[in-house]
């Protein structure tokens, strides 16, 4: 028995009747990271040693019957966004190559006092903008199915580290894809809550209106769980949503007979591969198959969603990008003049190109002359796709799209073009401008064997009932027993 | 949408960010692509909308504003590039 190839319920279960100890889990996927990581290339900071005695703790723990709980001592991957105590997190990024972290992030201390074992810290775009992986300042990971192609971006190290049982599951963040996307691209399931259910407190911020964390797994019930663990409101993030904290496995199981799906027919229109529409419509029979009602809606806001997402998005990161003055913490330029010449060139040398990009172009929509024909008609575009959503709601449960056009591209194919990599987030991003919840789950591959993703949008604090549809549609699909990567060279 | 030379080093400026002379020309045509493309914007159909600045905006949240102690000082400064003292080193600023 190959111990990575258990999804984290199953490991659970084992751990429970002391059929394995989080030693043998721990170190099972140790052996899988040495063996595989070298390919992949998905982690910026290993923990091995710390996770294995973490483990031998936890073990003894359970013995003397201190824990309880069957989630402790299973691993964990945490994107290098997310602010964990006395361990590097560095955004993938030159200006925060040597920060540690004083504090933990709100998610981090929910998942140590759940005695999950902190793997490492996987790589990512710079900051969390790109959707390749490739704007990582160390590394540019590969996609476990094919390593000449990207694990999709900004989350590509959880994403690829997942796929290649590297993890048994990790932590993301979103703001306009980068936890779907990549889950798609690598054939795992990655869900973005709604805005305000997980605490953004430790999330080194990207764009603060539209960034949440959330799990990718290798399947849709370890999916729930991990959101379980990582839900409630939060005193330190004023935008956590304070409601009652909901158990996300409870409906997993239910049967979907009648719910109502809608598909917008805008989303399966110019600009999709065919194999991924043709995927995307036998999705479509399996739902009808199992009993649901598909509904045809109209959500004619992909282009204007995307452009919206780029001027707001860039716009908030060119204000939390200010933080990064080369006094406080981050890289310092060697040479300088005086003040404006340190915070200067400490920015320049400290940042990549589509950082620089990205502040630029939210400094100009920001800027006098500028602010009422973009940031304003964007913030007032947001409106228009909030009631469009709200319209779509009134007449289905869920929404259902392609994930991504097209599957994972090659590596270094577009980061020539910053426009046409942008598009690749057109089905995402409508999501995040919504602040609507949304899951990647995988629903076929192409001819080449990329896989290929499916998303379901649900409405505010809904997860529940995306969850319950992905649940069913992976259960009758059953992907991953049909599909693993190959690592192809 | 044209985007001059001079508007762009004067963007880079408010950002605080150097732009080579070689590197001009890279950032005036994708800064020009993205904004003929983010355009669309504009032919919205959005009149009277009201604007939204963020996902949930029922209401605003308000605290009380409290300080709270964060004990692990050297936590915190182990990060500065340049420190003395156990304070954060600057150019001289007057």
């Amino acid at each position: 028995m190959d111990i990575t190839n258990l999804t984290v319920h199953e490991l659970m279960e084992k751990l429970q009747n002391k059929d394995l100890t989080s030693t043998e889990i721990t170190k099972a996927y140790i052996n899988k990271i040495d063996k595989k990581e070298e390919d992949v290339k998905a982690f910026v900071t290993l923990l091995k040693e710390e996770a294995l005695k973490q483990a031998e703790q936890i073990d003894k723990k359970r013995e003397n019957k201190e824990i309880e709980s069957n989630v402790a001592g299973i691993p964990i991957g945490i994107k290098d966004n997310i602010c964990t105590k006395g361990v590097k997190t560095t955004c993938s990024s030159h200006m925060l190559e040597n920060f540690i972290s004083p504090y933990d992030a709100t998610v981090m201390e929910k998942i140590n006092n759940e005695n999950l074992i902190n793997l490492g810290k996987l790589n990512m775009d710079e900051f969390a903008m790109g959707g390749s992986t490739e704007y990582s300042y160390f590394k540019k990971t590969s996609n476990p199915w094919n390593l000449n192609k990207v694990p999709g971006g900004s989350s590509g190290g959880s994403a690829a580290a997942v796929a290649s049982n590297m993890v048994p599951w990790a932590l993301g963040s979103d703001t306009g894809g980068s936890i779907r996307q990549p889950a798609s691209f690598c054939g795992v399931v990655g869900l973005k809550p709604t805005y305000g259910l997980v605490s953004r407190y430790g999330l080194v911020a990207f764009a603060s209106s539209l960034d949440q964390i959330g799990p990718i797994t290798k399947d849709v019930e370890d999916s729930a769980i991990l959101l379980n663990l990582i839900t409630g409101h939060d005193k330190k993030d004023s935008t956590s949503a304070n409601i009652e904290k909901k158990d996300y496995t409870l409906n997993l199981k239910n049967n979907i007979k009648g719910k109502k799906i809608g598909v917008p027919k805008e989303f399966l229109g110019e600009g999709i591969n065919k194999e991924v529409k043709e995927n995307i419509e036998k999705a479509i029979e399996r739902y009808k198959n199992l009993g649901a009602e598909i509904v045809d809606i109209s959500l004619d806001i992909a282009n204007y969603s995307l452009a919206t997402y780029y001027i707001i998005a860039c716009a908030e990161a060119s204000s939390n990008l200010g933080r990064f003055d080369g006094i406080r913490y981050g890289y310092r330029t060697k040479e300088f003049k005086d003040l404006k010449d340190l915070y200067k060139k400490s920015r320049s040398e400290g940042f990549g190109e589509e950082v620089k990009r990205r502040i630029i172009l939210g400094t100009y929509v920001l800027s006098s002359g500028y602010y009422d024909a973009y940031y304003k008609k964007a913030q007032q575009v947001r409106t228009l796709v909030m009631k469009e959503f709200k319209k779509a709601f009134d007449k289905c449960d869920v929404i259902l799209t392609p994930t991504a056009p097209t599957v994972a591209f090659d590596i270094g194919s577009k980061t020539n073009n910053p426009l046409e990599m942008y598009l690749a987030d057109i089905y995402t991003v409508s999501v995040n401008v919504a602040g609507l919840p949304g899951i990647s789950i995988p629903c076929g591959v192409d001819k080449e064997g990329m896989p290929i993703g499916m998303q379901l949008i649900g409405n505010k604090f809904e997860e529940d009932k995306i969850l319950n549809l992905a649940y069913a549609f992976e259960q009758d699909m059953k992907f991953r027993e049909k599909y693993k990567p190959e690592f192809k060279k | 949408m044209k985007v001059s030379k001079e508007e762009i080093l004067h963007i880079a400026n408010l950002a605080n960010l150097e732009i080579n002379e070689n590197e001009i020309d890279k950032y005036c045509k994708n800064l020009e692509e993205i904004l003929d493309f983010a355009d669309i914007v504009n032919k919205a159909p959005v009149e009277e909308m009201n604007i939204t600045i963020g996902a949930n905006q029922e209401k605003n949240v308000f605290r009380k504003d409290e300080i709270e102690v964060f004990e692990d000082n050297e936590m915190l400064m182990q990060n500065a590039p340049a420190k003395s003292r156990n304070m954060f080193e600057i150019p001289k600023v007057l």
